[in-house]
Order: C-alpha cells, then sequence, then structure tokens
C-alpha cells in the first residue's frame, strides 16, 4: 500500500542545488547553517531562544515588533553593527558575531525594553483572556522582561472586541500590531480582507477597504496570533489551554490529509488548530478543518443499533447483537447484495466493507462514489491511482514548471492544496486552469485561465503544450467527463509530465486504496487478474474472490430498482448527493434489505432494516490516504466504550455470517493492510479514447457547478459562526449571457432544470458564454435535487423570481 | 558680510514671474540641461561625484555615488524619484525653491534621469502645499511644450516623463522606502533593506531617491564646469546650500551658503537675535537633530562638524529660540509632533512617542515625579537605534539634548509649569507692551 518513504525519495532525486552552508558564531558557540538563514533561527540550532513576535518562519521577515534584538559585534566583515540588529531579518554571514541576550547586556536591555513597550498599552487582562497559559506575550513578559511595568500614564482604549467576519473577533487593546494576521491573510491566503488602519498609537487591525469580505483560510490569523487579539466566536471564553487535552490528529474534511490538533475537555472538542506538517499542509489548515467540528455531536447522533419493528415498521432500539444478527439474516438471504461505503471511510475501515464485500458477501458490488462518473474512470483509477506511491506531492509542487488544473477548483474543494498552489505561483510557478470561469481562487493563483464549456475539458487538455516537469492536477469532477482522464493520461504519456488525482472527500483515495471500488481489490490489486486474485485470497485465506468487475454506485441503484440487487450495506452516504437523488431514494425503499452504518441519522437510515451507529473519526483512530497517496494516520482522541467504528459492526455481521472477515479492530486491520502491501504486479491498461461528448438536453444555456467550501454539507452542521462565513449564494453568468436573458447584473434570475426552478441572485463573471455557475448544496438548496440538473446539462434562464 | 551669501538656487527668486519658463530661461536657465545632452551619463556621475554634491535631504549621502548604485545591467526600468514631501519642523527650503523656480528642479530632474538612465521620474509633494503643487504642474506642462521633457528631448535620444504626485499629509513618506510605497499606492510605512531602493525601490525596480534641493543643485554643477562647486564649502562638504533660519531672529528666511558658515554668522546675516534676544538654544536642521546651544555658534555647519558636537546637519532648518523659551515645552511640542506622525509599524517608535508625550505633559504642566528625567533617557535609549526607521531616532534628539543642557528645567518641572516659568506672552512679539 502507499507510504510515506517515497515522497522523501522523489525530493531527494529532483534535489534542490546544492546549498552553501556558511559558519557564523552565537554567544560564542560556532554554527553551521544554510546561506540565507537568519539570525533567528541559526540562534534556535544552539538552544537560544530569541524573544519574537512578529517573526514567523513561513512569513516574510517584517522586523516590525523589534522583540528580537541582538548585537552583532562582527558582522562578518570585522566591523560592528553599530545599532542592536533584529535577528528576524538579519541574514547570517559567515564569520558574523551574534550576542544574544544571553551574552550581551546591550541586546537584553533592548529586548526588555521592546517588551516593557509593548506591555505599555497593553490591557494584562491575561485571567480573562483566551489565550492566557498560550500566549507568547504572556510567556516572553515572563521569560524576557522586567518584573514591573513603569509605564504610569493613561492606555490606548478601544471598544472591544469587534468583529472581523462572522468568525473572527479582534480586540484591538490586545494586539501589539506584529501584522502576522495581516501578512498571513496578504501572503498566504491572498485574502486581503485585513488590514491597517490608522497610523501611530491609533495603528489598528481593521475590516480592509475594497476588498472582498472573509476568507477560507481566516482561522489560521487567530492561531497565529501572539497575543488574544484575534478570538473566535466559537471558542471565545470557552475554555483555558491549561484545561485542555490536546491530541495530534487529521483533518476528516477533503483529501488533503491535513495535520490538525484537537483540543478537548471533558469528553467534548473545544477547538481544533492546525498541527505543523511541513510535507502536507505546513502550519495552515482551511476554516473548515478548523471550526467544522460540531456535525458529530449534533442531535441527530445515533447511540444505539435501530431494528425496524416487522409489526410497526418503525426503527426501534435494539441490542448490539440482536441487530448484528438480524443484518446477517437479512443479507444471508440475499442473493445479490452490494455495498455502498461513501468518501468518508478510513482506510481500516473501507479495508474492512471491501474485505467484507469479497469475504462474507461474496461480491464485487461495491463503490465509493456518491457523484457521477464516466466509464472509464475506474480504468483510470486501477492504472494510474490505486494503491501507487506518492509520486506529484505538495511540496514537489512548488518545483514543477506548469501546474494545470482541470475539474478542480482548489480553493473551494482541496483549499490548503490552493495554499500551496498559491505558494507555488508566487514561486514563480506558472498555474494553469481548465475550467468554465475565473474563481477567486484562480484569481489569487494569477491563474492563467484556458475558458471552456463544461464537457469540452479534453480538447482543452489535447491543446496543451506541457514539459516534464509540469504536473496536471485532475479534479474528480473530470470524472463525470466522457473521455476526460483519456485526454490526461494522452496527454502526460506524450509530454512526459505526471498527473494526480485530486478527490473531494478524505475518503475517496482511501477507499480506491482499499479497494472500495467495483474492479479493485485492496492496495490496487485489479480484480480481473487472476494472480492478484489469486495472491489476495491467499492472504485471506479463502478459496476464491469473485473474478468479475462488479457494479458502480450507479449501476448499483439500478439493479436495486430493478430488483436485481436485493440487499445493500449502505455507510455514510447521502441520497440527496447521488447522481439521482429522486431514482436512489425509490431504489433504497424498494430494496429488498438495507443496512445502514451511519453516525447520524439520515434518508438512508431512515429507510433501513437496520441501523449501526459507527464512531465518528474524532471517536476512533483510523487512517486517510491524502490525494498524494500518503498514509495519514491518527489517534483517537476521544474515547467512546459505547461506539464502535465501522469495522467492528462489519466483523460482527460476518461472524454471524459464518464468514468472518478476520478482523476486530483498527489495529489488526492496519498490519493486514501493511502486511498486504500494494500490489507491484501488472496493471490492466488504461486505454486512452476519445469519446463522445454526452449529447446536451434542451436548455438554453449549460450549467456548471460545485461545492463551495462553506456550504450545506452535513460535515459543517452546527459550525454556526463558520457558516456565516459562507460566499453570497450566487448564479454566475456573462455579461452577454445576461443581457441575452434580459436579467440584470445583481437581480433575480430563475434557473429551470428537469426536474425544479430556483431563485437566485445573478452576478457577472468571466465566464464563457451561455455558462452559468451556481453552487452545488448552498442556501439550503441542493441543485441536483431540486431542479435535476448536473454539470454539464443544458438549464433555461428566466428573469424575475420563480 | 553678504559676501558670504553664494545664491545660486534662490538666485532667481527675485526675478518678475522667476516661476515661469519664460522668466528661467532668459536668467539662463535650461542651458546646464543642453550641456548635459551631449554629455555621457556616466560622465554627469563622475561630475556630480567629484563635485562632492551630498544630499541636501538630512542624511548627507553623497549624491554621485547614490547614482552609481544603480545597476545598468539590470533589465528593469530606471526611475529617478524627487522627494519633495518636506515636513520636518522647522524645514522649509524644499517649498520656497519649488514656489520660486520649479524649473530649476524639473532641469535637474532632466539632467539626474539622464545620468541614471530613467526614463519615468516623479516628485512626490507634500499634497498640503496646493500652490506649490500648482506651479510645479504649471512648469512641467511648460516644461513639455518646450521638449525639455518628453520624447527624445531636443533631438538627444533621451525620453523623460515626469509625473508630480501628491502626498497625503503623513511624515513617514519622507522616509524614502515609505515614499515609494505611498507612491505605489500602498499605505505608507518604511519598507525593510536590504532590498534598498537602487536595486528594488519603486515597483521593485532600480530607483534614485533624492531631496529637491540636492537635483536642483544638479544643473549649476554641470553649468559651473569641474572644480566650480567643490570650490565652495569644506573639504568633506562641498558646495552651497540653502539654510533656513527661522524662531527668535530678526531676518528669518533663507540663506543660502557655502557649507562651513557658523550661525554666528548666519545670524549676522539675519540681523542677529530679534530685540532684546539672547540665544538660548537652536536646531541645526530640523527637530530630527539635537538641539545645540550659545556655545556652538561658531560650529562650522557642515556635516562633519556639527556631527562633532553631538548633533546633525539634518535639513539645515535652523530654528532658534531665545531665553523666553521653555524647553520642556519645546520638546514636548516636538515629541507630540513625533507621536502624530509615527506610522505606527514598530514597537519602539509606536509606544514610546506616546509613553513620553504624556510623562512630557506632566512635566510640562509642573507634575513631574522623582525618576522622570532618567524614565524618559531609558525611554530614549530603548527607542534611539531600535526603531525601524529613522523617525524613531529622531523623537529621542530634542528629548536627550534638552535634558542634556538643560536638567534644570526638568527638576524645575518637577513642582512648576513651565507656563510660570516661561510665560508664552513673553515670547511674543508685544511682549513688551503687555509688561508695560
Amino acid at each position: 500500500m502507499s507510504t510515506d518513504t517515497s515522497a522523501a525519495a522523489e525530493t531527494a532525486a529532483q534535489g534542490e542545488p546544492p546549498v552553501e552552508m556558511i559558519t557564523l558564531t552565537i554567544d560564542d558557540v560556532d554554527v553551521t547553517v544554510p546561506k540565507g538563514t537568519l539570525v533567528i533561527r541559526a540562534s534556535e540550532l544552539v538552544g537560544v531562544d530569541i524573544p519574537r513576535f512578529c517573526d514567523h518562519p513561513l512569513l516574510k521577515p517584517v522586523g516590525a515588533c523589534r522583540q528580537c534584538m541582538v548585537e552583532v559585534p562582527d558582522a562578518g566583515n570585522g566591523r560592528p553593527m553599530p545599532k542592536p540588529q533584529t535577528s528576524c531579518t538579519l541574514e547570517a554571514a559567515p564569520g558574523m558575531v551574534v550576542r544574544t541576550q544571553v551574552t550581551s547586556e546591550m541586546a537584553d536591555k533592548a529586548q526588555k525594553g521592546q517588551l516593557e513597550y509593548l506591555l505599555a498599552n497593553h490591557p494584562l487582562d491575561c485571567p480573562t483572556c483566551d489565550k492566557g497559559g498560550e500566549c507568547p506575550l504572556q510567556n516572553q513578559s515572563l521569560s524576557h522582561g522586567y518584573g514591573e511595568s513603569r509605564f504610569i500614564e493613561e492606555k490606548r482604549l478601544f471598544p472591544k472586541p469587534i468583529n472581523l467576519s462572522a468568525q473572527i473577533l479582534l480586540d484591538r487593546e490586545r494586539c501589539v500590531l506584529c501584522q502576522r494576521c495581516t501578512r498571513f491573510s496578504d501572503e498566504i491566503a491572498g485574502d486581503r480582507f485585513i488590514g491597517l488602519l490608522e497610523r501611530g498609537a491609533k495603528q489598528q487591525i481593521g475590516i480592509a477597504e475594497g476588498e472582498p469580505f472573509g476568507s477560507y483560510f481566516s482561522g489560521n490569523t487567530i492561531q497565529i496570533c501572539p497575543v488574544g487579539a484575534l478570538t473566535s466566536e466559537d471558542y471565545r471564553f470557552r475554555s483555558r489551554p491549561f484545561d485542555l487535552v490536546s491530541s495530534p490528529s487529521i483533518a476528516e474534511h477533503d483529501s488533503c490529509g491535513s495535520a490538525i490538533r484537537v483540543d478537548h475537555r471533558r469528553g467534548r472538542v473545544m477547538r481544533r488548530l492546525a498541527g505543523d506538517d511541513p510535507e502536507v499542509n505546513e502550519e495552515w489548515i482551511s476554516d473548515k478543518d478548523r471550526f467544522a467540528f460540531y456535525w458529530s455531536t449534533q442531535d441527530d447522533r445515533l447511540t444505539t443499533p435501530l431494528v425496524r419493528d416487522p409489526e410497526s415498521g418503525e426503527l426501534e432500539p435494539a441490542s448490539w447483537p440482536a441487530a448484528l444478527a438480524i443484518a446477517a439474516r437479512g443479507l444471508a438471504a440475499a442473493n445479490n447484495p452490494a455495498v455502498l461505503t461513501g468518501g468518508r471511510l478510513t482506510l481500516e475501515d473501507a479495508y474492512a466493507y471491501s474485505k467484507f464485500a469479497r469475504v462474507a458477501l461474496g461480491t464485487n458490488n461495491i463503490d465509493f462514489r456518491t457523484r457521477a462518473s464516466a466509464k472509464e474512470e475506474n480504468e483510470f483509477l486501477a492504472a494510474h491511482v490505486a494503491g501507487t506511491p506518492v509520486d506529484v506531492s505538495f511540496a514537489g509542487l512548488e518545483r514543477a514548471s506548469t501546474i494545470v488544473l482541470v475539474g478542480l477548483d482548489a480553493e473551494d474543494e482541496a483549499p490548503v492544496l490552493f495554499l500551496r498552489l498559491r505558494k507555488a505561483a508566487r514561486k514563480g510557478v506558472k498555474i494553469v486552469t481548465i475550467a468554465s470561469h475565473e474563481t477567486r481562487g484562480s484569481h489569487k493563483m494569477h491563474a492563467e485561465l484556458i475558458a471552456v464549456e463544461p464537457g469540452s475539458e479534453p480538447e482543452a487538455i489535447e491543446a496543451l503544450e506541457l514539459d516534464a516537469n509540469a504536473v496536471i492536477l485532475v479534479g474528480e469532477r473530470l470524472g463525470a467527463v466522457a473521455g476526460g482522464y483519456s485526454a490526461v493520461v494522452a496527454k502526460a504519456e506524450t509530454s512526459g509530465a505526471r498527473f494526480a488525482w485530486i478527490p473531494r472527500r478524505a475518503g475517496d483515495r482511501t477507499a480506491v486504496d482499499a479497494g472500495a471500488v467495483s474492479n479493485l481489490l485492496p492496495g490496487g490489486r485489479p480484480v480481473t487478474l487472476a494472480e492478484a486474485r489469486a495472491d489476495l485470497a491467499a492472504a485471506w485465506g479463502i478459496d476464491s474472490i469473485p473474478n468479475t468487475a462488479g457494479l458502480d454506485t450507479e449501476g448499483i441503484l439500478a439493479a436495486a430498482s430493478a430488483h436485481q440487487v436485493d440487499a445493500l450495506v449502505v455507510a455514510g452516504v447521502e441520497v440527496a448527493d447521488l447522481p439521482d437523488p429522486v431514482a436512489a431514494r425509490a431504489a433504497l425503499g424498494e430494496v429488498g434489505f438495507l443496512v445502514s452504518l451511519e453516525v447520524r441519522g439520515s434518508e438512508v437510515s431512515a429507510l433501513a432494516d437496520v441501523v449501526l451507529p459507527v464512531a465518528p473519526p474524532v471517536e476512533k483512530s483510523g487512517t486517510f490516504v491524502n490525494w498524494e497517496g500518503r498514509l495519514r494516520p491518527f489517534e483517537t482522541v476521544l474515547a467512546n466504550q459505547n461506539v464502535i467504528p465501522d469495522l467492528r459492526a462489519l466483523a460482527g455481521i460476518a461472524e454471524e455470517l459464518g464468514r468472518p472477515i478476520g478482523i476486530r479492530t483498527v489495529q489488526q486491520a492496519a498490519s493486514e493492510i501493511e502486511e498486504l502491501g500494494r500490489w507491484d504486479g501488472k496493471r490492466p491498461a488504461f486505454r486512452a479514447r476519445k469519446q463522445a461528448k454526452a449529447t446536451a438536453k434542451t436548455g438554453t444555456v449549460i450549467l456548471d457547478t460545485w461545492r463551495s467550501m462553506i456550504d450545506d454539507g452535513r460535515g459543517q452542521q452546527g459550525a454556526i459562526s463558520y457558516l456565516a462565513t459562507a460566499r453570497d449564494f450566487v448564479l454566475r453568468a456573462s455579461a452577454a449571457t445576461l443581457a441575452e436573458h434580459g436579467i440584470e447584473n445583481g437581480g433575480q434570475v430563475t434557473v429551470i432544470g428537469p426536474a425544479g426552478s430556483i431563485s437566485v441572485t445573478a452576478e457577472v463573471a468571466k465566464i464563457v458564454d451561455g455558462v452559468v455557475w451556481m453552487p452545488e448544496n448552498s442556501a439550503g438548496l441542493r441543485l441536483v435535487d431540486t431542479i435535476g440538473a448536473h454539470a454539464m446539462d443544458r438549464v433555461r434562464l428566466a428573469g424575475g423570481e420563480a | 558680510m553678504t559676501d558670504t551669501l553664494t545664491p545660486v538656487l534662490s538666485a532667481n527668486w527675485d526675478q518678475e514671474r522667476s516661476w515661469t519658463l519664460e522668466a528661467y530661461e532668459a536668467g539662463g536657465g535650461y542651458q546646464a540641461l543642453r550641456k548635459a545632452l551631449t554629455m555621457n551619463p556616466d560622465d554627469i556621475i563622475t561630475m556630480v561625484k567629484d563635485e562632492g554634491l551630498r544630499g541636501r535631504g538630512g542624511a548627507g549621502f553623497p549624491t554621485g555615488m547614490k547614482w552609481s548604485f544603480i545597476p545598468q545591467d539590470n533589465p528593469k526600468p530606471k526611475y529617478l524619484v524627487v522627494n519633495a514631501d518636506e515636513a520636518e519642523p522647522g524645514t522649509c527650503k524644499d517649498i520656497p525653491l519649488m514656489m520660486a523656480s520649479p524649473h530649476t528642479l524639473v532641469e535637474g530632474i532632466i539632467i539626474s534621469s539622464r545620468a541614471i538612465r530613467a526614463e519615468r521620474a516623479f516628485v512626490y509633494i507634500r499634497g498640503e502645499v496646493l500652490h506649490v503643487i500648482r506651479r510645479l504642474r504649471a512648469a512641467v506642462r511648460e516644461a513639455y511644450e518646450a521638449g525639455h521633457l518628453g520624447q527624445n528631448i531636443h533631438g538627444s535620444g533621451q525620453n523623460l516623463d515626469l509625473v508630480i504626485h501628491t502626498g497625503a499629509g503623513a511624515y513617514i513618506c519622507g522616509e524614502e522606502t515609505a515614499l515609494l510605497d505611498s507612491l505605489e499606492g500602498r499605505r505608507g510605512q518604511p519598507r525593510l533593506r536590504p532590498p534598498f531602493p537602487a536595486v528594488e525601490g519603486l515597483y521593485a525596480s532600480p530607483t534614485v531617491v533624492n531631496n529637491v534641493e540636492s537635483i536642483a543643485s544638479v544643473p549649476s554643477i554641470i553649468e559651473g564646469g569641474t572644480g566650480w562647486f567643490s570650490s565652495m564649502g569644506t573639504e568633506k562638504s562641498k558646495g552651497y546650500t540653502l539654510f533656513s533660519l527661522s524662531g527668535h531672529v530678526a531676518k528669518p528666511g533663507q540663506y543660502e551658503a557655502p557649507l562651513g558658515i557658523t550661525l554666528r554668522q548666519l545670524l549676522d546675516l539675519g540681523g542677529g537675535m530679534r530685540d532684546g534676544s539672547e540665544l538660548k538654544f537652536w536646531t541645526p536642521g530640523g527637530s530630527s537633530t539635537p538641539l545645540l546651544t550659545a556655545e556652538h555658534l561658531d560650529v562650522p555647519l557642515d556635516y562633519e562638524s556639527v556631527g562633532a558636537v553631538g548633533s546633525m546637519l539634518g535639513t539645515k532648518a535652523i530654528q532658534v529660540f531665545d531665553q523666553t523659551t521653555s524647553v520642556v515645552r519645546a520638546v514636548l511640542r516636538w515629541t507630540e509632533f513625533y507621536k502624530h506622525e509615527s506610522c505606527g509599524k514598530c514597537t519602539p517608535c509606536r509606544e514610546g512617542t506616546w509613553w513620553m508625550t504624556q510623562t512630557l505633559t506632566r512635566l510640562n504642566e509642573g507634575k513631574g515625579q522623582p525618576g522622570d528625567v532618567e524614565l524618559l533617557l531609558d525611554l530614549c535609549d530603548n527607542l534611539l537605534g531600535r526603531s525601524f526607521c529613522a523617525l524613531g531616532d529622531g523623537a529621542t534628539s530634542p528629548i536627550m539634548s534638552a535634558i542634556k543642557y538643560f536638567p534644570q528645567e526638568f527638576e524645575a518641572a518637577m513642582h512648576t509649569p513651565s507656563w510660570e516659568l516661561f510665560p508664552p506672552a513673553n515670547s511674543t512679539l508685544f511682549a513688551k507692551e503687555v509688561a508695560q
């Protein structure tokens, strides 16, 4: 299976140019560092902790707070620097002699003087401040400051706090004006929604004029604030750092696999922070990763197994043994069962479903997808994705010549990837996006837009001119475009460019690697390859594995409607996500026997015969495989004796069926997966082929759509302030398209699809004429469910309300 | 004594409509340009370097050397930016110069741009001086019409466009990198150096930032020829310059004289202290240069000599204060200015000026506390050389020098308000009538 080691190998192979090393002396200790290293970092290497506020290793030096001053008796040229120097802006030079507060009275006094200055106007309200206990200002005042202040004058006062956004609050009295927040917003996120206002002692952070309000990454400003000036609506006054238990974990909201830290107190998660993982998310996460963690504690959380009472027809609570036995009985009676796993499972759980389908149910009818996909997707995944080692990596993107995005709006769909792309762009990497329009994300990456109608991406890919150092990032949305993957593979073969598949959910690549796909077994083993089946059957200790590819999601649901599939095991699937929710509802209602494994009650569980409550990621351990193919293991944060992971429930059913899957714990699954390893035998070749574009249905404009990062997804429910920062719900269309339909910019437009219509505000965008874009699941409107149209479908527009 | 005056920049100020192109050219204006257009750019740099012109904005950095730092192999455009954001307390030389003879500056800009191979130059001028802005803009228009600006100037192949940009009232924008940020449309705050403007200045391109007077001096150097400019002044501070005499002097105004002249000579030229007045303290070059006293009357006003007595020549804005002035009150006013103008970027300047203003306010009110003077000196020590740019350093100059020369006044501030020790009415011109 996927491992991390290849990433390091890749780094070494691609290699940065050899680094020139220089030696300087800090507090009488010689230290050798790469040329260009700042003295403040070099000092860390000799174990000297220079106090600092504005300095941040991922932001450009600014030298604003003046806290980190050191004495430089020799600048490396034999001459002293007359004034103390800020070590955060001073590059180490060969032969330089630096004296920090440890050995220099000048440095020590300079630092103490700055701290006294910083505290002069600080309210010193540590006892009521969220940051108290984990505050760099508090800590450094104790370690490097005077015990007493000589300031007896009046402090600067501000009304407080003020909202910078629905989520972020600012206390200007606490602020030390280090500008980390504004620099982050400018340099990293590209959202200059906050800026400096006024000057002198009245200088303050405020909402920037003339800039779009809000940011998908605003929470990072709270985390890097070295004082308690920035707080979140959610966490403000809720807890003290020293009451919290911190656990490292992995964010479950997208395929980036960002490292996070989860802080909990008495069984409740109080907040989440970015973890520090230079290979993946550096020190940044999206607001979704940070604030959207209330979903698993909503009122509809399932707490006991439920079984449908044959007499009343209602779901009634049942004991685990009874529920498992009933589930097993129902599945045993089925002739042609199938499994839908959704895209949110851990590797261990997805592996358990994969094994359960083959071993306990004897079927390859298993799929993780809940979205439309062209037929070539399975072949593409089998040939180029499943169980492949890390090739294109986050860090590697920074060294690419060109990065092409297709079927992917990184800011909305893989926000941490967006940050890395923006970083690459700022380093000079050319970003190209093949899309219907320029989005805020592509604008912030300075991406070159190749504007195409949805569905015409293959032609645009064919027309690309790429070198071997280019990378194509293929979003899962391209999977719905006939010939999309074919075009990517063909382009990669002719140009030597590499590509990576970027799904949207944390469990998507995970499911592919676990074999929760109808043509794939764990580790990328192709179902159709006899030696792969034999290899796995031997490892699993069973006679054989079904030798033909099973049905995919759409096939399974169609077969269920037609009573060909007569039992379903469904995990974490939202009916409204499915390509045809109406048909799916009918199929789920008609299927002979339905087992639902869910964290919270859903449309599926409401229709199920047996409902088994399973643990959300925070209450179990597991592993996500991110889009790179990197394993992202995490441990249990909240130990809860009353919940079990999916795999434990599946193990129970399998035992009742008399066909045990041999794993009962996450650890067992993990070691079995590791033992199995990734398939190193041959793979079925992916035949790149041209495919006819799907014929458009009637209508005047083509619809383009995807999910905004902040939307109505169930994983975001309960995060009220976070949800309030969602972007406006609008329809984007070109001025010409609007004019053609007699609609004004900012006016109401009715979008009419095959199943219904919705009314929405129109906004002029840089978008291909004849194409309109709307978010898929925002403002209480599920596009597919409401109007019955998908991306690439034609819809009609009319002015005014419906 | 009038022999000591060397009117060059100010020579035409008394001409009829001196600000017009007609008057300027009638007095020989734009002859230096014609000469410069025949010169190799490097030769212009060498000449300005050899003649020893030093920056007149305060720091005194050799102008020719600054020009030679422009990397001519850099493919980006080169820019000349003229710092006309004159706002240093007491300083009033650039604005009268641009008011009376804007063409002197325009001619200097064209020659200097040729030297550094800039095809676009900017004047960043204080937004408050509307009348001067109008004159300067009119002069630029006239210069375009006369072919001194634009494409292929007088057939020389040299192109130059000149933009007059008005600031919005921030002292910090006189700091060259804050000026560049402001000129680019950003918040005016100083930039981190390196990179220096010569390498990455305006729009990240090689840029020279020079003071108005420096650039305005260039035509005279070209016209004067080798050895003319350097025949004036002292060994290391060559040439003539504008000394702006203000305060309790009989005839305040601009006195153009060689560097190295003394305040005693200047006061003689200015009619001495006003009636019945005696010199108490003075600033050699604006409020950011430490105060001097009567004991420094014979210090040659050049960069080295003023530095040797613990101050700086600065902008040569000599503010003269007599015995009626409370040094505590004067220092408070200046400190209030720095507090008001601190950009807020760095801690010591932002917080230090806020703090010291309050402490000085108490002292001014006679409410000083034991230890206040030591506290002020220590706060200055934590600001001087610790701030991001020189604004913070400048803020400490009046305080530290005032305490050095007039400790007894700060002692008195422990119990007596300044207005009792030095009634403000005594400083007025009508003080005598009031007394009678």
